[in-house]
């Protein structure tokens, strides 16, 4: 018998008292419920904000790139800025599934999903920029090496340039068989559910007929570990290559060998700061608390904090070796940097990324959602303004300095960026609302090793793993459980023991704040009349709460002793 | 051989892994067993044999390598040498550091895609295929077992029920 044994140490992964079944239903509520109010607001933005961004490129494309702001100084901008960034957050969601995957981390399982979907949709806005920027987008697939009617016209494979073509090409591929591999049985539990024949025939299609035999599993677990093995180097090779773009120039202040590992710990850096951006709006949108936890969020938090503090350390690195260097132009360009006409954006690059991440040393704070979130839009900031200032600023003061000049974007500029924002809200909120969002067969599986209720039911002295007993509900765990025997005990020496077979019970529900569900609870630990209500003090409050799973603290701020004393009279 | 089976429903992984290692050791076959999530040690129990994925995956790593290898030494080296920024590309192997980019990126797209095409394949799973799996809860949380009856179906009836199973169904498997 595999042992569901995990450290009591480890807290757990699912909160509150889940089966299997309540994991499908609640995995599946977002996609079989309505849109509210809230979702059709979001979804409007983001498709407005999209039309405007396929305005600006259908502008672009029809009269050239001259509509944006590059001028002969600098001749990659906002384009190729947001390109990286795009790439950069793109890479969480291959880590979270492939890099955690090998080390066998289970609080991926929460989050990989979404993390992926993300990534997907974020390289399809990245791949965005390279053929806008070609001009001629209609002869895009001259970057790939096919054979054509000039004979020996071919790719040149010595180029940065087009190494990227291959490497996000393969990443976006890659990703997304990884990604649809892991929904099929997700997709089948839907389509298993469905009532109505469309959803059916959707999700049927879109499961490919999976049905779960073993054999199938067996392969599918087979299948995810080598694809993890070989999407763990490809995310490193991704943003190696894209900082080749640079690194391989010999234009100062690109011209580094630091770029390739600081391009990826910045990738890693802003990719989970937009999945903490995505996840926390979505737990509450989606009610799904109980798989996203404060831990999740908190556990990423660390991730951000360490990643930060990487590109942190490389910062004050590429300024050291720009003074050790002794080359003059190298360290004018740093000193442009900080010191130059854009110093704001260095100062901003600066507070955001490499500042504002040390907050998560703090335990309180990086449990704090509130301030998670508003820490995970800085980053993403910050990790926008970190690729501005290496392309721009690197470019606007040039070895001619009769050619200085500044950038400044037009609204074209502005409309495509801000189209591309809107284009990956469209994708993930549609995705909210038909994909399983949760990868539920994974954390199916870690249920009994890391779900709340096993665990509390293990840490109390039950057997492990205890099948027969917490077959049904878990309710039954919660009744056997030898801490909560004894704390009833406890509750009830106080409060005096009900005798239902010579008394007769309060209609508890008089009391504002019990319910029929509270007043069942209530009389399962052996509680029945207002004398008994009426004597909680302090101590027994927070013992009732020990004991509900919910309704936790109402009890006192209700303040129910003092309601069941008005009401025995 | 009767093509009838038994279909039985646990409602529990922990019990239907006890209950498949009663079940091969009654000497009974079993012929499938569905399950909504990855039970491990479950295709042990069964005594299925290990998938041969990731081999196959390494095989066509392989053949991604040398047709990057092939291609880039075509393009490059052979059909149309070029003098790029002072670098003349006359020999693979002194153009070659230029072409490991590529080399590592396609033999990764040729292990993954293959791989998982292969996988598609194998357990025959594509776009407007039905599903098979007996029971539309076996996707939610139930696990099913499929055992072919053989000799005396009452007595292999009551055998199943012994092993904790919820709900029992005889049919005509096709």
């Amino acid at each position: 018998m595999s042992s569901h044994y995990e450290a009591p140490i480890r807290r757990p992964l699912i909160v509150g008292d889940k089966s299997y079944h309540d994991i499908t239903v609640e995995v599946a509520a977002p996609v079989e419920g309505k849109a509210n109010k809230l979702w059709w607001t979001a979804f409007t933005i983001a498709l407005l904000a999209f039309l405007w961004g396929i305005g600006s490129i259908v502008y672009t494309i029809g009269t050239g790139i001259g509509v944006w702001g590059l001028n002969k100084t600098v001749g990659w901008a906002w384009d190729i800025t947001n390109f990286v960034w795009w790439v950069g957050i793109g890479h969480a969601g291959t880590l979270i599934s492939a890099v955690l995957l090998l080390f066998r981390q289970k609080w991926r399982m929460g989050i990989n999903r979404s993390a992926e979907a993300m990534t997907i949709f974020s390289v399809v806005q990245a791949g965005l920029f390279p053929v806008i920027h070609m001009g001629r987008v209609w002869n895009a697939h001259f970057v790939l090496p096919i054979p054509n009617q000039f004979g020996t016209l071919w790719t040149n494979f010595n180029s940065p340039l087009l190494w990227d073509v291959f490497a996000i090409s393969t990443y976006l591929s890659v990703s997304l068989v990884f990604w649809w591999t892991g929904l099929l049985p997700d997709f089948a539990m839907l389509r298993d559910r469905a009532i109505k024949p469309f959803q059916k025939k959707i999700y049927s299609l879109l499961s490919f007929g999976w049905t779960g035999r073993a054999k199938d599993w067996q392969r599918f677990e087979e299948v995810s570990l080598v694809l993890a093995g070989l999407a763990t180097p490809l995310v490193l090779s991704v943003h190696t290559i894209v900082s080749f773009d640079f690194a391989t120039s010999v234009i100062p202040g690109w011209h580094t060998t630091i770029f390739p590992p600081y391009f990826v710990a910045g990738a890693v850096f802003s990719g989970f700061a937009m999945v903490n951006t995505l996840l926390i709006i979505m737990r509450k949108v989606s009610n799904l608390e109980a798989y996203i936890t404060i831990q999740h969020i908190e556990l990423m938090n660390i991730v951000i904090m360490i990643t930060g503090s990487i590109v942190g350390c490389a910062y004050i690195t590429e300024l050291f070796i720009a003074w050790y260097s002794g080359v003059e132009y190298e360290q004018y360009a740093f000193l442009n940097r900080a010191t130059g006409p854009y110093w704001w954006a260095y100062l901003l690059m600066m507070s955001c990324n490499v500042f504002s991440p040390q907050f998560m040393w703090s335990k309180k704070l990086r449990t704090s959602i509130m301030f998670s979130f508003f820490i995970s839009i800085v980053v993403n900031i910050g990790m926008w303004f970190e690729r501005f200032v290496i392309i721009v600023t690197s470019l606007h003061r040039d070895y001619l300095p009769s050619s200085w000049t500044m950038f400044s974007p037009t609204f074209v500029d502005i409309g495509i960026y801000v189209g591309t924002i809107g284009f990956f809200f469209v994708l993930f909120l549609l995705y909210a609302r038909t994909f399983p969002v949760i990868a539920q067969a994974e954390v199916k599986s870690i249920l009994k090793s890391s779900g709340e209720n096993y665990k509390l039911y293990r840490d109390a002295g039950g057997k492990n793993p205890a099948p027969k007993k917490i077959v049904k509900s878990s309710k039954k765990v919660q009744n056997i459980s030898v801490d909560t025997i004894s704390r009833k005990d406890n509750l009830l020496g106080v409060l005096g023991v009900f005798d239902l077979s010579t008394q007769t019970p309060d209609d508890l529900k008089l009391i504002s704040g019990v319910g029929p569900k509270l007043q069942e609870t209530l009389n399962s630990i052996g509680i029945y009349s207002f004398d008994q209500v009426s004597k909680m003090t302090e101590k027994e409050y927070d013992l009732l709460d020990s004991l509900l799973d919910s309704f936790k603290g109402r009890a006192k701020r209700d303040d129910w002793a003092g309601q069941a004393k008005n009401l025995k009279k | 051989m009767s093509s009838k089976v038994i279909q039985a429903m646990y409602n529990d992984d922990d019990i239907l892994m006890d209950a498949v290692k009663e079940v091969r050791a009654a000497n009974y076959h079993i012929e499938e067993v569905y399950t909504p999530f990855p039970v491990h040690g479950l295709d042990k129990a069964m005594g299925l044999k290990g998938t041969r994925l990731a081999i196959t995956a390494f095989m066509y790593g392989c053949v991604g390598f040398s047709f990057a290898v092939w291609m880039m030494n075509y393009m490059m080296i052979e059909q149309w040498p070029q003098d790029i920024g002072g670098k003349p590309s006359f020999s693979f192997f002194l153009n070659m550091p230029a072409f490991v980019p590529i080399m590592f990126e396609l033999s990764v797209f040729f292990a993954a895609h293959l791989m998982v095409i292969t996988f598609y394949m194998r357990s025959r799973l594509w776009p407007f295929k039905e599903a098979e799996n007996p029971d539309p809860r076996t996707t939610d949380d139930m696990f099913v077992m499929e055992v072919v009856v053989d000799g005396d179906e009452n007595e292999m009836i009551s055998f199943m029920e012994s092993t904790g199973t919820v709900e029992i169904k005889v049919t005509e498997k096709h």
